[in-house]
């Protein structure tokens, strides 16, 4: 008879659904089927019983053809090319959980790397206001049980966040919230119709480039101050609206995403949002909350935020943390020339960055731990499977509300693979030797 | 004044920094002994005279000592920076943090400047010939004090972010600027000669931005008050006045509500 595991912990994104249940075969060593979570969540599960998965080591031959190498020699190569390098760039910590990205640091702090996270083409820009204006947050089972006005700005957690709405912010029946969706005014700001814009009260559609405008205009309407006619193309009676929605709101809280941490004015758009934030606590009680992506990016920026005192673009080249995005961030490193040597661990580089940042990976000596073959893998020199996390082997990871959640492992993964944690231990007592520590 | 001329002879792999290249660290010493002092590749400590050549010798005093820097110095990053007076003179182009958080004495970069340039500035004279990158005078990351004091010459274009949370001192920018001038200026005065793109003064409290050629996209939170004549860094136009953010917090003097002024050339 199958067995049913519970309680199931989905790391896939920022959301951490807790309520995941997996169908095991009989003998309890094989995923059947998974109850409850989206289909990219399903889909991680399923994923790792592919029976052409990768189980060993790969390094990169001569002529470019791949040769399997042993754990053990992957551990020097990388330990050695970490420890040779004047300015290492180890990128990516984001799928994976806080015990390994505590082990990387480790190994970081040893060879004075760049430690940069996937927030860096992420909601790098958030983490750089928030440092800027601070932030009004929430967790999402406030959302959940008070909030009556939820606005996302940028976002679209229909494709993105899947279970997002379902949970927490649109449709659950909460504490003080039991009509659901029906007692919820959603509005949506995106410059597309998305399916998430098509299921909300009101939806402004702002010009490309110009949340910044419309959010500084939130705030002179929150004000009561005169507006012109029309701003990023929404008019001022839509403005004077929303503004009094939100004023009016018992509980609101913003969410916000790529829309307007990576379009134009970056930081300044999440700065300027926590500002409105702030101006609508003069007369309710409002949050905002970024909406994360991969499912540990969070976690990692809380381990370097307790390690090193930041939590993204960390450069540690003098011994000591220091912080600038612009300068230690990744892509600025690779494209610039600042850095000798990549390590990649639980991100997909070659896939999310800038084509001349995936071309000087390639040029450069570069690992990549990824139990998957990703487009980071094809510009790799030694590509390290490992087991995966959440699914075969447990560890704590952090949602988008900055909420610990342990998550479990459900299956054995296949026989002698090691760990995220496993395999940077082992480089870090090898650079600890090379470095005579 | 004495003069030490630092002539870079070899290129660094990767990228240098150089924060000891100023007069107060070269102050008393003789070439061998500036020679050295350390530079830094990375993880790596490297002496300076592994990658300049050093000539002259540095005055008793800081305020007596001149630096000239010269060659390719596209890849050395913070000359100049944290000085507290003297002279630099920078002959060529150089990199990231060109005269960041000075506090006085006089920095003449005669070509271009990379990002952060002037970051944080307290104090003095920072002339740059050439353009400017981002962040030309901004706040370092996370801090509600940008530029306080001193004057930021710029003969050519400068990037985005110039002069966020400044609250004192002047930013003159001789070119065109991107988005993003005067973001949380609490005081001080921009002046850009050529024209501004958008996000122009975007939660000012206090101070005064000076454009003079366009501005595609006004902020919605600047009121227009009326047309002024006015002498700015030494031409005399009349200039359109507005008043804002009017979406920021504003605080009061003598009963008036002190806010920030955008004048924009006609």
């Amino acid at each position: 008879m199958t067995k049913l595991v519970t309680d199931v912990v989905c790391p896939f994104c920022g959301t951490l659904c807790d309520d995941l249940e997996v169908v095991l075969s009989d003998d309890g060593k094989k995923i059947v089927d998974v109850n409850n979570a989206c289909a990219i969540g399903a889909m991680k599960f399923l994923h790792s019983q592919a029976e052409d998965r990768l189980t060993r080591p790969r390094m990169r031959q001569e002529d470019g053809s791949w040769k399997e190498a042993s754990y053990d020699e992957a551990i020097e190569y990388t330990a050695q090319m970490l420890a040779k390098a004047k300015k290492p760039l180890m990128y990516g910590w984001s799928s994976t959980n806080c015990e390994a990205q505590g082990v990387g640091s480790e190994v970081g702090e040893l060879v004075g790397a760049q430690m940069d996270n996937t927030a860096t083409v992420c909601h790098g820009s958030t983490l750089i206001a928030v440092q800027d204006v601070g932030v009004p947050g929430c967790t999402l089972g406030e959302v959940k049980n008070r909030a009556d006005v939820v606005v996302f700005w940028g976002c679209n957690p229909a494709h993105a966040h899947p279970r997002h709405m379902s949970r927490y912010s649109i449709f659950p029946r909460g504490f003080f919230t039991a009509k659901g969706h029906r007692g919820r005014t959603v509005v949506v700001v995106d410059p597309r119709p998305t399916d998430t814009a098509s299921i909300a009260n009101l939806h402004l559609q702002v010009e490309q480039g110009r949340d910044y405008e419309l959010l500084s205009a939130l705030r002179v309407a929150i004000r009561g101050n005169p507006l012109p006619d029309v701003v990023a193309g929404i008019p001022k009676e839509t403005i004077i609206e929303v503004a009094e929605k939100m004023k009016n709101a018992r509980f609101g809280v913003i969410f916000f995403g790529m829309g307007v941490t990576h379009s134009l004015s970056k930081n300044h758009n999440i700065d300027i949002a926590i500002q409105v934030t702030r101006d609508l606590n003069e007369y309710t009680k409002f949050a905002i909350m970024p909406m994360r992506g991969h499912y540990n990016v969070t976690g990692s920026g809380q381990v370097w935020g307790w390690q090193f005192g930041y939590p993204f673009c960390v450069d540690l080249s003098r011994g000591i943390a220091r912080y600038n995005p612009g300068e230690s961030s990744s892509n600025d490193l690779l494209v610039r020339g600042e850095v000798d040597a990549v390590f990649v661990l639980g991100s997909d580089p070659g896939a999310h960055f800038p084509f001349n940042s995936v071309k000087k990976m390639n040029d450069l000596p570069c690992v990549v731990v990824d139990p998957h073959i990703t487009p980071s893998t094809v510009v790799a020199d030694l590509h390290v499977p490992v087991a995966f996390v959440g699914v075969e082997v447990g560890g704590c990871a952090y949602r988008m509300d900055n909420v610990p959640i342990e998550t479990h492992k459900v299956v054995d993964a296949p026989d002698g693979m090691l760990t995220d944690e496993e395999f940077l231990e082992g480089v870090l007592k090898r650079v600890k030797e090379l470095k005579g520590v | 004044m004495n003069t030490v001329v630092l002539t870079i002879s070899k290129q660094p792999e990767l990228y240098l920094e150089t924060e000891n290249i100023t007069p107060d660290v070269f102050a008393g010493k003789s070439a061998e002994e500036i020679a050295a002092l350390n530079v830094y590749e990375g993880n790596l400590t490297h002496t300076l005279g592994e990658y300049f050549t050093v000539a002259g010798g540095a005055g008793d005093t800081a305020a007596d000592t001149r630096i000239e820097v010269k060659g390719d110095l596209t890849r050395v990053k913070w000359i100049g920076a944290k000085m507290t007076t003297g002279e630099v003179v920078i002959e060529g182009d150089s990199d990231m943090y060109t005269g960041a958080f000075m506090e006085g004495g006089k920095l003449l970069a005669k070509g271009n400047v990379g990002h952060f340039a002037g970051l944080g500035m307290k104090g003095g004279d920072l002339h740059v010939t050439g353009n400017a990158g981002n962040y030309l005078g901004a706040a370092y990351r996370g801090d509600w004090r940008g530029m306080m004091s001193g004057v930021l010459r710029v003969d050519g274009n400068a990037g985005s972010d110039i002069g966020t949370f400044m609250r004192g001192g002047e930013i003159i920018v001789g070119g065109d600027v991107d988005v993003h001038v005067g973001t949380h200026q609490e005081g001080g005065k921009i002046v850009v000669k050529g024209n501004g793109k958008s996000k122009i003064g975007g939660q000012m409290v206090k101070g005064d931005i000076y454009i003079f050629g366009s501005i595609d996209v006004m902020m919605p939170g600047f009121a227009y008050r009326e047309n002024v004549d006015l002498e700015v860094d030494g031409v005399k136009a009349t200039f359109e006045h507005y008043i804002g953010d009017l979406g920021e917090r504003h605080g009061k003097s003598k009963g008036e509500t002190i806010y920030g002024h955008l004048y924009k050339k006609l």
